[in-house]
């Protein structure tokens, strides 16, 4: 029977990663990012890494950590704000970086992972976005073509998971993850709860354990970017 | 005199319709919540993976995993569900959204919208400004009428990087609102001036042509 269950975020990774490598990680800001395997990741030392992700961490946190010690060469993402030292790298030069509009790097990777080539849409056409991409008229509006994207390994968190690689997502954590997992040659999922096989009810699993072929249960930090909070009416 | 943030979200509320399913952009148009009618049901959508928003924790309630599309920490509703980004914008491109509120740099008046992108400056990327645009039923932009050296903001043709082509269906500023035909069959209406503003200082301030329509 092959296992799916490894006892730390270092060794799930191990024999799957190499420079030039693409990977996809999930998130969405710092929520619902796998901060266990982006450190194991770092640790590995793999350099060269083009990494699609729709936001690039905090400095010193998430995938900011892998721009420290610039293992990443190109980012795929939507929004970039929060990270100065993305911003200086980017600048100076020594970072490449594709920006897709969130809903499109969504689907691409949804269709990445469902064996679907390319998809038409109508998000960005006449602008920058659809420059040197295919367009075609559908009933009178013009929609441009996009492709399915495709990693080398995709490193996933979820909240819940099983032995079997069946995965429960939790509130907004959820976002690009569960694409994410079917678009990896390889899946990697890390978890807060881990059970046995049969625990889970089949009828809410979200991501079924067919994608993930290895996970790991991790402890979390799950910083908090804006922490925005209204004050009780005093009694 | 001319309308302050808060006047602007109270005239963008006024687009809002009982179970209109609507996303409020960052900035001015997160201020569009405050002003939902009594007795309106309107379910704000979370581009990031949320219909069904609610206000912000209390300080004992802050969950980490709960969060806004401007990464700010928020409450669930009785009602509210979860997906993925994926689905999301499915909601978003399939057109089930009735409602866009967004900020902008730039508007033409044929509708052409610029939020995203000066050239020269570090860009931080577009995130979900063109598949709103580009799939909700009805985008309404609230803005500052000139840039802070004076320029006029609606333009015959936008200068910055566009986000959607022929995509505005009204504009509301601090000193007025306009309505735009997306199908171009009719020029740009002024249809309210701001209190205190006269046609002859929106006139002034204009570089995109329009007709006054004011009832």
């Amino acid at each position: 029977m092959v296992n799916k269950v490894y006892s730390d975020a270092k060794s799930a990774l191990e024999g799957l990663t190499f420079d030039g490598m693409i990977v996809m990680s999930g998130g969405f800001g710092l929520c619902g990012i796998p901060e266990n395997l982006i450190i194991a990741l770092r640790d590995s030392g793999v350099s060269g890494i083009t990494v699609i992700s729709n936001n690039a961490g905090v400095d010193g946190w998430g995938l900011g950590l892998l721009l420290e010690t610039k293992q990443i060469k190109k980012m795929v993402s939507s929004y970039v704000g929060e990270n100065k030292e993305f911003a200086r790298q980017f600048l100076a030069g020594e970072l490449e970086l594709e920006f897709n509009p969130q809903g499109t790097l969504a689907e691409r990777c949804r269709a990445g992972g469902a064996g679907i080539a390319g998809f038409y849409t109508k998000t960005g056409v006449g602008t920058l976005v659809a420059e040197g991409k295919e367009t075609k008229v559908f009933n009178g509006e013009t929609y441009v073509l996009e492709t399915g994207l495709v990693a080398d390994l995709s490193i996933v968190k979820a909240w819940k998971g099983d032995e079997e690689g069946n995965l429960i997502f939790r509130k907004t954590a959820r976002n690009f993850n569960p694409m994410m997992a079917t678009a990896g040659k390889k899946c990697v999922a890390e978890v807060e709860i881990l059970v046995p096989t049969g625990e889970l009810d089949p009828d809410e699993i979200h991501t079924p354990g067919i994608y993930v072929d290895r996970i790991v249960k991790g402890a979390f930090e799950k910083r908090i970017e804006q922490r925005t909070v209204r004050q009780r009416e005093s009694a | 005199m001319a309308w302050s943030r808060e006047q602007l979200a109270q005239r963008a509320a006024k687009e809002l319709r009982d179970g209109f399913y609507v996303n409020l952009g960052i900035g001015i148009p997160t201020l569009v919540a405050n002003y939902i009618p009594q007795g309106m049901e309107v379910t704000l959508q979370s581009e990031n993976g949320m219909l069904g928003m609610g206000p912000f924790p209390f300080d004992d309630e802050v969950d980490a995993d709960l969060i806004n599309a401007g990464k700010q920490t928020i409450t669930a509703l009785a009602k509210t569900s979860y997906f993925s980004s994926a689905d999301s914008f499915a909601m978003i491109r399939g057109g089930h959204i009735d409602l866009s509120i967004l900020g902008a740099m730039e508007v033409s008046d044929r509708g052409d919208l610029a939020n995203w992108m000066v050239p020269g400056k570090m860009v931080k990327g577009m995130g979900g400004a063109m598949d709103l645009v580009a799939g909700v039923k009805r985008v309404v932009v609230v803005m500052e009428h000139t840039s802070k050296d004076g320029a006029s903001k609606l333009l015959p043709a936008c200068t910055l990087p566009l986000t959607g082509v022929n995509v505005v269906d009204l504009v509301i500023t601090d000193l007025g609102v306009f309505a735009i035909d997306k199908a171009g069959a009719a020029p740009m209406k002024l249809i309210q001036l701001a209190d205190g503003v006269t046609l002859e200082e929106i006139t002034a301030k204009t570089a995109a042509p329009f007709e006054a329509a004011l009832s």
